[in-house]
């Protein structure tokens, strides 16, 4: 019984949070999100989630740390290698046959993946004629984002993941080392426009030619996951590519009859031409 | 309450796990309840698990993805790097959430979540192991109802995990290896 409880707090606090600060997480795959929404009770030292609801919904400081525990922020510089040695590999020829080019970055958390392709596109040659579009819900990672400061003990990790990505130069070119940390140069973000976009509640900006959305449609439930994958079916040009994360998949989507899987184990995906 | 109770197996292991398991999973017939299994490895992140024991059972074998159903006759092994957890209606979720006991996958977040979903329909097994991940999540398995049990420590490469479970959960049913694949076959199916 304690169990139904619960759920039913949590549903009230998500709630709560839609309608006070109008972040919807109510489609949030439910398993994840209430295990981070009790260590967040744990956390703040509450008995039950509705306490937890009582003080964010009088204290409006609570929503920026709750933040940390509705979303997700993991992410590496080149993250799984092998997605942007395929990338590199198969899909840039096809990049390049393009004048000019929009790439998302849906979620792109605190920054890591799109330095990840900011740089990869300066080595291929493509960044020039690139605009880049980072998005995020979360105000504080898209701060980190803009800022491209990491921990310099990350380095060693990210510069092995460059290097299995097939990388071309040496990732220490585009950052300096002061104090424990390293920050990437402020030209990588010369093509980058970062906003505030929700997945959940927004609609489509631009037309792109690439998405790149890894690892966040895995915290949605399966209706929201389809509308997710709406926008960017929309958002696509023909021909246009989405990147999912490695374990994630659109076979469970409505929408799987409009891509086609250009590299089945990377999770490169193509929007048919009649989509 | 529930007219059919869904059942499944939950299983856990840590340092010595594929020994043990190749061991166990063998044994289960193909129309078994479905079984879900977090093994701690380092995250390579090439998923050698489903191909290694593919061969050796009559179980379906897979890597979990993201919102697959979960079907009986299957067994789904956590993808490096990715917690392993059951929603309540039945499938398959991944999280990137920060490691438990230093793990990820972890052991007690897929006992967890699978005890939410499953209940009194649930087993949960704890094998040998140099870790303590999985201990509170088998004494979830049990309050909820589920059956509790663990490979005991003598028959285990590694101790410590049987039995900081043993400590969390006194009412655990304990067996040596030998013994496990018959008692779940006799009990949950």
């Amino acid at each position: 019984m304690h169990n139904k409880i619960e759920d039913i707090e949590i549903r009230l606090f998500l709630e709560a949070i839609y309608l006070k600060y109008h972040y919807d997480f109510r489609g949030y795959a439910m398993a994840s999100i209430k295990r981070r929404l009790l260590q967040a009770r744990d956390q703040f030292g509450c008995r039950s989630i509705s306490m937890l609801q009582d003080m964010v919904l009088h204290d409006e400081d609570m929503l920026a740390a709750l933040m940390s525990y509705l979303t997700v922020q993991v992410s590496e510089l080149f993250r799984d290698p092998a997605y942007f040695r395929a990338i590199r590999e198969k899909v840039v020829p096809h990049l390049k046959t393009y004048p000019s080019l929009k790439v998302w970055i849906a979620g792109c958390s605190t920054g890591e993946e799109l330095y990840s392709f900011a740089i990869l596109f300066r080595e291929e040659g493509l960044e020039e004629r690139t605009l880049f579009y980072a998005t995020d819900i979360n105000q504080e990672s898209l701060r980190k984002a803009e800022a491209g400061v990491y921990d310099l003990d990350r380095m060693r990790l990210f510069t092995e993941n460059h290097r299995l990505s097939g990388g071309k130069t040496s990732l220490s070119d585009y950052y300096t080392a002061a104090y424990g940390a390293a920050t990437f140069d402020k030209s990588l973000r010369k093509h980058v426009v970062f906003s505030d976009h929700s997945l959940v509640t927004d609609a489509v900006f631009a037309e792109t030619q690439f998405v790149s959305c890894r690892n966040v449609l895995i915290y949605f439930n399966r209706d929201l996951q389809n509308r997710a994958v709406a926008l960017f079916a929309e958002s696509l040009s023909r021909k246009g590519f989405l990147g999912l994360g490695a374990k994630e998949t659109l076979r469970f989507t409505d929408h799987h009859d409009k891509f086609d899987e250009f590299a089945r184990e990377e999770r490169l995906y193509q929007k048919r031409e009649a989509a | 309450m529930s007219i059919s109770l869904r059942k499944a197996v939950v299983i856990g292991a840590s340092a010595g796990g594929v020994e043990a398991l190749s061991s166990l999973l063998p044994h289960l017939p193909p129309d078994y309840c479905p079984v879900l299994v977090v093994i701690h490895l380092p995250p390579t992140k090439s998923s050698v698990l489903a191909d290694l024991f593919h061969d050796k059972c009559r179980m379906r074998v897979v890597e979990a993805e993201d919102k697959a159903p979960i079907e009986a006759g299957t067994i789904y092994f956590a993808p490096p790097d990715y917690h392993l957890m059951v929603e309540t209606d039945f499938t398959v979720a991944l999280s990137n959430e920060a490691p438990v006991w230093f793990s990820r996958p972890s052991i007690d977040v897929l006992f967890e979540t699978a005890a939410d979903a499953y209940g009194a329909g649930l087993t949960g097994l704890i094998l040998t192991g140099a870790n303590e991940d999985g201990a509170a999540g088998l004494r979830r398995v049990m309050a909820q109802g589920g059956r509790g049990l663990i490979q005991s420590p003598e028959t285990a490469y590694a101790r410590l995990m049987p039995e900081t479970a043993l400590f969390l959960c006194p009412k655990a049913l304990v067996r040596p290896l030998d013994r496990l694949a018959a008692e779940l076959i006799t009990e949950a199916a």
